[in-house]
């Protein structure tokens, strides 16, 4: 991937729009190139059990990075995701071991299904607080969500005064059973995090590319005074962006703490900025406007392959850190330079149609 | 005045040539400036005037000639190296910083520094206060520019250009904001720095101001020079020929037919301006189906914020609009849009189009309702209607997924008008729908309009120019610093009562301190 700027000075219209298409497909030429060489590089890397285990890993960056990138076309910034998975995880752990208490006496449990839902509606409500923030207030996504960041993550560590709720296996007789599921379970010999992670995904794809909300988010990204004039609903456009992000990462805190049967108030740390890296590698442009769901997927992909075939490696986690981030700047000065063929070709190609 | 023959030319262009992609904006002109006299520069929107004083300015380069100062050939890389040779411009688009203070701004990039580089702001401010002494307008150099009018603010570019000491002093529409009273004061400065010797180039549309002061005209037509002469031999009958030449605008007939009942009013807009006052002042119209109306005004006298109070872009204006006659009680564009209004801004770039879109996404973004079931996006439906509106409107696009910044100005702009149509309005309000474009786009969009109040639509539209004004309207309102000062019938309105209308209400500057100061 790294050659590929060097090459990008040849001139003629015809080796350019080869160029292009390579350069368009680099996230997943990129996927490739980390399979084959850690397919080499590593022992047993390509067994099944560590391609599973891998998109295990995958999974939980993807959904965040999926809600991520739809807050990032729109010219925004999600930097609370980490700290609501966080806060998810412990409004499930307090859910399944405390039921909520009425202060009449009587305590409601609720079941697992009960937990999940109530668990998704506070990841969205998170999400709805930073786009009140963001559209009512005015604030900049960065600091409105930044500031959600801390309060969230404040939250999660009041919820139990800083312990982790342990053993969420639940009572049989209070109907709380079965919370494993979401983390462990499997069908069809594949994990639910990875069946989840399809249908969100497709659902999402749908979103961008085949409904009007889709399209508004782009145009928002885009430009926004134009999407005003044009009646766009831009403020509930943005609102949705940040509530579905609000939702992925509720997803993802209800995985992590099934998957340990436990909700410890850290979890989801920085888990934002592998979200944005995600976002970034697959294509998504930070100005807004410009970003795919597959190319997320894929990008989270790369990223997530890169560190789990490198601790397999035995590299060293500092040097993992320096990898990662030099692999996020070279893809986004290649996208710089697609964009500058891109215009080049398109320049070439009204010159000749005349 | 009288011994203008013998002043000697200190700026020279020789066969001058300006290509941009896909169109040449000047064509091998030759144009003299001659010291200590006032050069005018003539031509219709879009001739090649601002341009050609671009090149001069170092802000574009040419693409083939020569430039001479004083017999001297000389090639600017940048506005800097213009300023450092003692070229001054005064730009049509203001080309200032809101947020900094007016002596920041006329100071800016040459600051006044002490020693230790650090800026001394009591020292610019006193200097600044001197030239905007001379221009008598009441603004002070500790004022923030965005709380300025258009016209101060244009004041101030003329004061940040004279402060340059230039030789030679290009002035581009310098007086499209100004008052009456405003323009007087300017033409005292111009007399003043004239008789310094300073070259002053003058641009501008009004041919009464330019026979006022000019000594020399040059008319420009289509990028090319086709007249230069001494003020004291032409009148306007000769620079009107030249201006416009044989052929005449394609302006598309009127076709004669009746507008049918009132299909909009407007009553009472009112919109608050940040500074105080109102931009919109108790604006009350009406609109007939088929009927074209034309809104004209100077820059600043609020015929855009009037659209912008129609389309509901302002939550805190007043008055009242009615569609057909009943009262339109949304406040928000999208549903307005849905009641049968559409706007066409006059600010493609910013406000018309997204740039990174396709051709297609932008033509359906407003309507894209119509091409749902539920949620779901009909592709096919969605492609026959662009397909139709790019033939309809003669759209040249080898492909509707091509991104739509790659197409012409005149394209952009039928892009925009096709967004608008495809929302099925009642009522088009356009801004200025020949900004920018070319002769052939704007005969399009002129045809487009006739057809479309041929089909019943009720259209508004806003313009400053006077010709367009007067060929395309059925009746003609005029703006003048946020009120309607005139309303006219084709049959009766005349240029001199345009024009006379469109200057009411300009006093002197009204004194804002309060705001600049809280």
């Amino acid at each position: 991937m790294p050659d590929i700027p060097a090459k990008a000075a040849a001139p003629s219209a015809s080796s350019g729009s080869v160029l292009l298409t390579v350069m368009k497909l680099r996230t997943f030429i990129a996927l490739i190139a980390v399979l084959i060489f850690f397919s080499i590089a590593a022992p047993n890397f390509l067994s099944t059990a560590n391609l599973i285990l891998m998109s295990k890993h995958v999974a939980l960056n993807a959904f965040l990075a999926m809600g991520m990138t739809f807050v990032i076309i729109t010219g925004g910034i999600d930097l609370s995701v980490g700290s609501i998975v966080g806060l998810c995880g412990m409004v499930a752990g307090y859910l399944v071991l405390n039921g909520i208490d009425l202060q009449i006496g009587y305590t409601i449990y609720f079941n697992v299904f009960e937990i999940a839902l109530i668990t998704l509606a506070v990841g969205i409500l998170i999400g709805a607080v930073n786009g009140l923030l963001i559209t009512r207030l005015n604030v900049a996504p960065f600091i409105a969500t930044l500031g959600v960041l801390y309060v969230a993550r404040g939250l999660a560590l009041l919820s139990s005064d800083g312990r982790t709720f342990p053993n969420l296996v639940g009572k049989p007789e209070l109907g709380t059973t079965g919370f494993g599921f979401l983390g462990a379970g499997r069908l069809l010999g594949l994990p639910v995090a990875i069946w989840i992670l399809i249908v969100v995904a497709l659902g999402a794809a749908y979103l961008a590319k085949y409904t009007p909300l889709g399209r508004h988010i782009f145009a928002v990204g885009g430009n926004e005074r134009a999407s005003r004039i044009s009646g766009v609903r831009v403020n509930m456009v943005k609102m949705f962006v940040y509530m579905f992000s609000g939702f992925c990462a509720a997803i993802v805190g209800l995985i992590i703490s099934s998957e340990l049967m436990a909700s410890h108030p850290a979890t989801g740390e920085s888990f934002e900025l592998n979200a944005i890296a995600a976002a970034v590698l697959g294509g998504t442009s930070m100005s807004g406007g410009r970003g795919t769901i597959g190319g997320t997927i894929v990008g989270a992909f790369v990223i997530g392959i890169l560190s789990d075939g490198l601790v397999m490696m035995g590299v060293s986690s500092f040097w993992q850190m320096v990898i990662k981030g030099l692999v996020i700047i070279v893809a986004v000065v290649v996208d710089q330079a697609q964009r500058r063929l891109q215009q080049r070709v398109t320049l070439m190609q009204m010159a000749k149609a005349g | 005045m009288s011994a203008i023959a013998e002043r000697e030319i200190i700026l020279k262009l020789e066969d001058v040539s300006k290509v941009y992609s896909g169109t040449v904006a000047v064509k091998r002109a030759n144009f003299e400036v001659r010291k200590g006299a006032v050069n005018v520069l003539v031509g219709e929107n879009g001739a090649g005037k601002s341009t050609l004083m671009k090149i001069i300015a170092g802000v574009e380069r040419p693409t083939a000639g020569r430039i001479l100062l004083e017999g001297e050939e000389v090639s600017f890389s940048s506005s800097g190296d213009a300023v450092n040779r003692g070229i001054g411009m005064v730009f049509q688009e203001l080309n200032l910083f809101g947020n900094m203070s007016v002596a920041e701004n006329i100071f800016a990039t040459r600051e006044i520094t002490n020693r230790f580089g650090k800026i001394d702001h009591a020292q610019q401010e006193n200097r600044a206060a001197e030239f905007l002494e001379r221009l008598q307008a009441g603004i002070r150099p500790d004022m923030l520019v965005e709380d300025l009018r258009i016209g101060q603010q244009q004041l101030v570019e003329i004061a940040k250009a004279v402060s340059l000491d230039a030789r030679i002093l290009i002035m581009d529409e310098p007086t499209s904001a100004l008052s009456a009273a405003e323009v007087e004061i300017l033409f005292k400065v111009i007399a003043d720095l004239k008789a310094r010797g300073v070259a002053i180039v003058y641009i501008s549309h009004r041919l009464e101001e330019l026979i006022r002061i000019g000594d020399y005209i040059t008319v420009l037509r289509d990028g090319r020079i086709t007249g230069q002469e001494e003020m004291k031999n032409v009148d306007t009958q000769w620079i009107v020929r030249q201006m416009i030449g044989s052929d005449a605008k394609d302006f598309a007939k009127a076709d004669g037919h009746l507008p049918g009942e009132e299909i909009f009013r407007a009553e009472e807009i009112c919109l608050p301006r940040a500074t105080g006052g109102l931009a919109v002042d108790h604006v009350s119209l009406s609109l007939r189906a088929g009927e074209i109306l034309g809104i004209y005004g100077l820059m600043g006298a609020g015929r855009s914020e009037l659209f912008d109070c129609i389309m509901g872009r302002h939550g805190h204006s007043t008055g009242d609009i009615f569609i057909g006659g009943r009262k339109v009680k949304e406040r928000d564009t999208t549903r307005r849009i849905r009641r049968g209004l559409a706007l066409i801004p006059e600010d493609r770039q910013r406000e018309g189009l997204v740039s990174i879109l396709s051709v297609a996404s932008n033509l359906t973004l407003a309507s894209l309702s119509r091409f749902a079931r539920l949620f779901h996006i009909r592709g096919a439906d969605e492609r026959q209607a662009v397909t139709q509106v790019v033939r309809e409107l003669a759209i040249r696009v080898a492909d509707p997924a091509q991104e739509v910044s790659s197409l012409s100005g005149g394209n952009q702009q039928k892009v925009v008008i096709g967004k608008a149509l495809l929302t099925g309005p009642k009522v088009l309000l356009m801004d200025e729908p020949s900004r920018g474009i070319d002769v052939g786009a704007k005969a399009d969009v002129f045809r487009t309009m006739r057809k479309l109040s041929r089909d019943g639509l009720g259209i508004l539209f806003a313009t400053s120019d006077l010709d367009e004004v007067m060929a395309l309207s059925d009746r003609i309102a005029v703006m003048s610093n946020g009120k309607l000062t005139g309303m006219f019938d084709r049959t009766e309105a005349t240029e001199a009562a345009l024009v006379a209308a469109s200057a009411l209400g300009h006093g002197p500057a009204p004194h804002t301190e309060s705001t600049a100061h809280a």
